[in-house]
């Protein structure tokens, strides 16, 4: 699989990868067999289908959630460049990224596209807002059957109420920012990529 | 008492003051006494300290010494008694040497004890100077009194005192509430510092101040060769528990700084054991005798005793873990076997001189999740403060003793050359490892250690009493600069407990490292660092990484499948792991409410929901118990969520508690920190399983056609019609219809709470207060009585099925269900109804199976009927099966084809019910025998849990909840 994998990728191309991810070469060579091993169609694209056939995902809670955002708004289909660039997201962030200048495009896996990432989650009519009703949703997907109703109201109500700044009853994103500050987002919500 | 406690302990070694100030007998005796210098004691008096030293009083061989001094010349004083005195009775008589070795214990006790709520006199004083401080200070005090006193130095800090009842308790305490997930999550770095660190310390400390030596830095005096310095250097290299705990527990740096140097001061325990013993070997045999097998044995020996000590650990953990499943009837004693064993796993591997330390902190680790979840609550609390109580009590011996011994003149051999080396190379060489090593580190940590955090590290390389009593230990014959050692080893001490102990809260101050915050987690940070971890693992999966996820999970596997089920109770297990952990958290929660300032009302209503929620497990007693006891709780819950909206705290804390209990966790979570970690085993199953089906379930949604949709709101019209007209015959037909028109997606149960959830969320929100109410009413009765039992059955026919589901059934069902099935069969039946379910798999399965199998039930009594339906189900499953086979889709119709189906296929039970099923057949207008046809209570019962079987997941999970949702 490997050797496939790099023989059909580009060397072009994993500079390109390389240049907007972040990634380094190994680690895209690598995701690549990953991806490869993904699509059954090979097609050179996933579909969400090739994700659900992950087995673990069925058994997480957000698990569709998380693979609706690997696709692009309206697309049913993801090539290797679109999966990279969500995967780039939980890349960690080192230290000499830290100081880049200022004037550069944000790197993917800048806090704040962390944030958004998981923003986006939760927003599923992108208007940019949880609304109490998107908030319930993810709630009862994260929560067991044993969480009555009204309690789980009750936790929407108290978590909006406390990320709420302008009263209109729902989290925007400089909201969602501010209510997790105190939070190490860049830990958590990034993982190793094997070198 | 101070003045009192110092007095006392200064009599035997003040002969001459004493004996102008006390009056009576006891003066002379005491000179005698401070007089006669320390003789080993007898046999029977040492007996007598050691019997109850184990439990109570650490501090017992500390003043074995002197008790024995006192023993030893007990006659002499009964003698003198009676000439003082004369004969005949006396009113009041003085019994010193009777009492005085629990006396003085006790009085050593006490002045640590006293001297520590001095210290905490003054808070501006406590932040800056740690405690370790304060009472090596005060030790040196007391030293220099009773040195002043006697000309000679009567305590020391006895390295067996130490090693065998001081140490333990302290690290017995921090095995046993180790954060295992910190731990764990941080072992490579702790293990590398640990071994590589402490080796690396070792020799390079030794061979430079030999190599210092040779240059002639170090005085001549000094007799040490190579071996010698070495060994001197393994001794002296090592972190210390004891230290690092004392002053990294006031610095409060962050979790993660703390760990590792805490967990490498107790891992290189068996890098310091070994380097110790070997080099005692070598400098033994003399260097010149030691052959290259030696070394091969050296590193040998150090695998052994680290390994065999982990080993002892573990198995005195499952020891433990084993023991306190049986302890209901005796739980008074459940504290005990938590001190006993941990205790023994330590004596166990002093007993095979392997690592004691390694093996008590893996005891402790490994044991907590176990017997924290068999011991009762008040055993727990226990535990927690007896141990605390004499780790707390044995590190301020500790630490005054340190102080103590050091004013000794006898032991002191001063050269400024060796301890100005030592302290030189301990530090440089601890930098120097620390840096090389967290390079390495950094290269595959996904949290890197920055330059601060290697500082800290650096300057937290304390060396305490272990390092002390090792040199003390020391054979003065065979090492014969063991005066210099013993010196320089109380310099270094001193010098990283006070100095580096003083000044590292304004470094850490100064160099801004992150602190550990006690602040609770905001809702918001608890929703959503939870998503982050589902995120998290979710992206890993994607990108096919296995790291130290696989292998935790395949642990969690193992500790499900093998270890939980040997070392928990079975109701534990089986049921009440879920109860149990959920009460354990809400009694702390509730605790910390009222520590805080909250009311006793506020606790109360804490440990409510759970109740609610929790009561639904099919054990019947309990169940009914549960109902009745906690029905009107359960109102009082909601209500006071409802009503009392002020107290931004209790609220907090209410949502908290709800959300930290009943989140799904993520794999990696599954065990975190102590506290939460007891993690019901069948918890993840049960989790996996309706996140599983509630994926499955989206996803089917997401594929299905408009035409589908379109048929879908149709039949919920035709729902609410029927619904309407209240006519039972004809609901049920049409939910047939509603069950054969599904796509043979597999979609297990649990739809309708979805359904409840996209389409219908007003509907939804009341139906916790039904719940409620239903709730509250006595179980028991309902059964029995038919028009209760009419009204359990039939109450969702006459709504819509996810509402009136959720708001009737579930007590009549849980009591019922679990009433009538025995155990054995509600395996099988969970079994074969699970499978007809995912493989008719409906998005409304439970309601279409629901009345066949009812109308099965009806042939026979009770009793068979929990039989034969067991075998009809697994003949419709076989049917639906072939339904699905062939696609055969139908929708108006389906009942004809299925009773074809089934007519051709499978029982004869079947076939004579066919007349019930068709006369139930959805076209025909009329419903004629509705289920009150049939109603009596007998066979009402049936039904009832039949129904409640369709809905009960497998084992492990529970009826009660999810059964609402499905009906």
């Amino acid at each position: 699989m490997g050797s496939r994998a790099s023989t059909l990728l580009r060397e072009e191309e994993i500079e390109e990868i390389k240049k907007e991810t972040g990634f380094s070469h190994s680690q895209i060579t690598r995701l690549y067999s990953r991806f490869t091993s993904l699509d059954k169609g090979e097609n050179g694209t996933l579909s969400r289908e090739d994700f659900q056939r992950i087995p673990e995902l069925a058994i997480n809670p957000l698990g569709d959630r998380i693979i609706n955002a690997f696709f692009p708004e309206g697309e049913d289909q993801v090539n290797f460049r679109g999966f990279m660039r969500t995967l780039a997201h939980f890349r960690p962030i080192e230290d000499n990224e830290k100081n880049k200048d200022p004037t550069a495009s944000e790197p993917l896996n800048s806090r704040t596209n962390k944030l958004l990432f998981a923003f986006r989650l939760y927003d599923l009519d992108r208007d940019d807002k949880i609304s109490r009703d998107e908030l319930l949703q993810v709630l009862r997907m994260m929560v067991g059957v044993n969480i009555s109703d009204e309690q789980l109201g009750s936790i929407a109500d108290r978590t909006i109420q406390e990320a709420d700044q302008n009263g209109d009853n729902s989290i925007s994103f400089n909201e969602f920012i501010k209510v997790l500050e105190k939070v190490d987002v860049e830990q958590k919500m990034s993982i190793r990529f094997l070198h | 008492m101070l003045p009192l406690g110092l007095m006392l302990l200064l009599l035997p070694a003040a002969p001459s003051a004493a004996a102008t100030d006390l009056p009576g007998s006891g003066a002379p005796l005491r000179a005698e006494l401070g007089a006669s210098t320390p003789v080993p004691g007898s046999p029977s008096a040492s007996a007598l300290l050691l019997q109850p030293g184990a439990e109570y009083s650490p501090s017992g061989l500390a003043l074995a010494r002197s008790a024995e001094v006192l023993v030893s010349t007990g006659e002499e004083e009964e003698g003198q008694q009676h000439h003082n005195h004369g004969g005949g009775y006396r009113v009041v008589q003085w019994e010193w040497s009777y009492v005085q070795t629990p006396y003085i214990i006790a009085i050593w006790l006490l002045v640590a004890s006293v001297a520590k709520i001095l210290f905490h006199f003054s808070q501006r004083f406590t932040t800056v100077v740690p405690e370790s401080c304060m009472l090596i200070l005060l030790g040196l005090v007391l030293g220099g009194v009773v040195l002043i006193a006697n000309k000679k130095q009567l305590y020391q800090l006895e390295p067996a005192l130490f090693f065998l009842f001081l140490l333990p308790t302290i690290v017995g305490d921090a095995g046993y509430f180790m954060p295992a997930r910190l731990f764990f999550d941080n072992l490579g770095a702790i293990l590398l510092y640990a071994v590589v660190g402490t080796l690396w310390n070792a020799f390079c400390t030794g061979f430079c101040l030999y190599g210092v030596k040779l240059l002639g830095v170090i005085d001549e005096r000094v007799q040490a060769d190579l071996m010698d310095f070495l060994l001197f250097g393994a001794l002296i290299s090592a972190v210390d528990p004891v230290a690092v705990l004392a002053v990294f527990e006031e610095v409060h740096v962050n979790d993660m700084l703390f760990i590792i140097v805490f967990g490498e001061s107790l891992l290189n325990d068996a890098v310091t054991v070994v380097l110790y013993k070997v080099y005692i070997s070598f400098v033994e045999v003399g260097p010149g005798n030691v052959q290259t097998a030696d070394y091969f044995k050296g590193v040998a020996s150090f695998l052994i005793v680290s390994i065999g000590g982990t080993l002892v650990g573990l198995v005195f953990a499952v020891i433990l873990g084993f023991i306190t499943r049986f302890t209901k009837k005796v739980r008074i004693i459940e504290p005990l076997f938590v001190f006993l064993l941990v205790y023994l796993a330590y004596l166990t591997a002093e007993l095979f001189s392997l690592s004691a330390i390694l093996s008590m902190t893996f005891c402790g680790i490994g044991a907590n999740k176990y017997v924290e979840a068999n011991i009762s609550q008040k055993s727990r609390t226990t535990v927690k403060y007896t141990m605390k109580t004499l780790a707390s009590i044995a590190e301020t011996i500790i630490f005054i003793f340190l102080g103590i011994s050091a004013v000794d003149k006898s032991k002191w051999a001063w050269d400024t050359g060796l301890v100005s080396c030592t302290l030189i190379f301990i530090f440089i060489f601890r930098a120097v490892g620390v840096i090389g090593q967290t390079w390495i580190l950094n290269r595959f940590r996904l949290v890197p250690l920055d330059k601060i955090d290697q500082v800290v590290m650096s300057y937290g390389g304390l060396r305490g009493a272990v390092a002390f009593a090792l040199v003390v230990l020391l054979d003065g014959e065979q090492v014969r600069a063991k005066d210099y050692f013993v010196a320089t080893t109380i310099v270094v001490i001193f010098f990283t407990v006070m100095f580096q102990g003083l000044t590292i809260k304004p470094l850490v101050k100064w160099l801004k490292v992150p602190r550990s915050t006690s602040r609770k987690p905001t809702i918001n940070e608890e929703i959503h660092e939870r998503a982050f971890d589902h995120i998290l693992t979710a992206v890993e999966d994607i990108a096919g990484l296995q790291g130290y996820h696989h292998w935790r999970d395949k642990w969690e596997q193992f500790d499900k499948n093998y270890l939980s089920k040997l070392l928990l109770r079975k109701s534990v297990y089986r049921k009440s792991e879920l109860w149990e952990a959920y009460q354990k958290i809400n009694i702390r929660d509730a605790i910390s409410v009222i520590d805080q300032g909250g009311n006793v009302l506020t606790s109360a209503r804490l440990s409510l929901p759970s109740m609610a929620s929790r009561t639904s497990f099919p054990e019947v007693t309990n169940v009914t118990n549960y109902l009745r006891e906690n029905g009107s709780g359960v109102c009082l819950d909601l209500q006071v969520i409802d009503n009392v909206p002020g107290a931004k705290v209790e609220e907090d804390t209410e949502t908290h508690h709800v959300l930290a209990g009943n989140l799904y966790k993520p794999r990696r979570r599954y065990q975190s920190h102590y506290s939460r970690h007891f993690m019901p085993v069948g918890e993840k199953e049960r989790q996996d399983r309706e996140v599983f089906q509630r994926n499955m379930r989206s996803r089917m949604e997401t594929f299905k056609s408009t035409r589908h949709k379109r048929h879908k709101k149709e039949r919920s019209q035709k729902k609410r019609r029927g619904s309407d007209t209240k006519e039972e015959g004809n609901d049920k037909p049409r939910r047939n219809v509603s069950w054969q028109d599904k796509d043979p997606v597999v979609v297990p149960i649990d739809s309708e709470e979805d359904k409840g959830e996209h389409s219908d969320p007003e509907k939804e929100e009341d139906v916790g207060i039904t719940f409620v109410a239903h709730n509250t009413e006595t179980p028991k009765q309902r059964p029995k009585s038919v028009p209760a039992g009419l009204d359990g059955c039939q109450s969702p026919s006459n709504q819509l099925p996810w509402k009136g589901g959720v708001g009737s059934l579930p007590p009549c069902v849980s009591v019922e269900a679990t009433k009538i099935i025995p155990v054995d069969l509600q395996q099988a039946w969970n079994q074969s109804i699970s499978s007809l379910e995912s493989i008719s798999s409906p998005p409304v399965p439970a309601e279409p199976v629901h009345p066949r199998v009812s109308a099965l039930s009806r042939l026979g009594g009770p009793r068979p009927a929990s039989y034969t339906p067991t075998g009809s189900s697994a003949g419709s499953t076989s049917s639906i099966a072939a339904h699905v086979a062939q696609g055969s889709v139908t929708f108006h119709f389906p009942e004809k084809e299925e009773e074809d189906e089934e007519g051709g296929g499978v029982s004869e039970q079947q076939q004579e019910m066919q007349p019930l099923m068709s006369s139930l057949r959805p076209p025909g207008p009329p419903p004629p025998p509705p289920a009150s046809a049939f109603g009596s209570g007998r066979r009402r019962n049936p039904c009832v849990y039949l129904r409640s079987l369709v809905t009960v997941p497998p084992p492990g999970s529970e009826m009660y909840t999810r059964g609402p949702t499905q009906l």
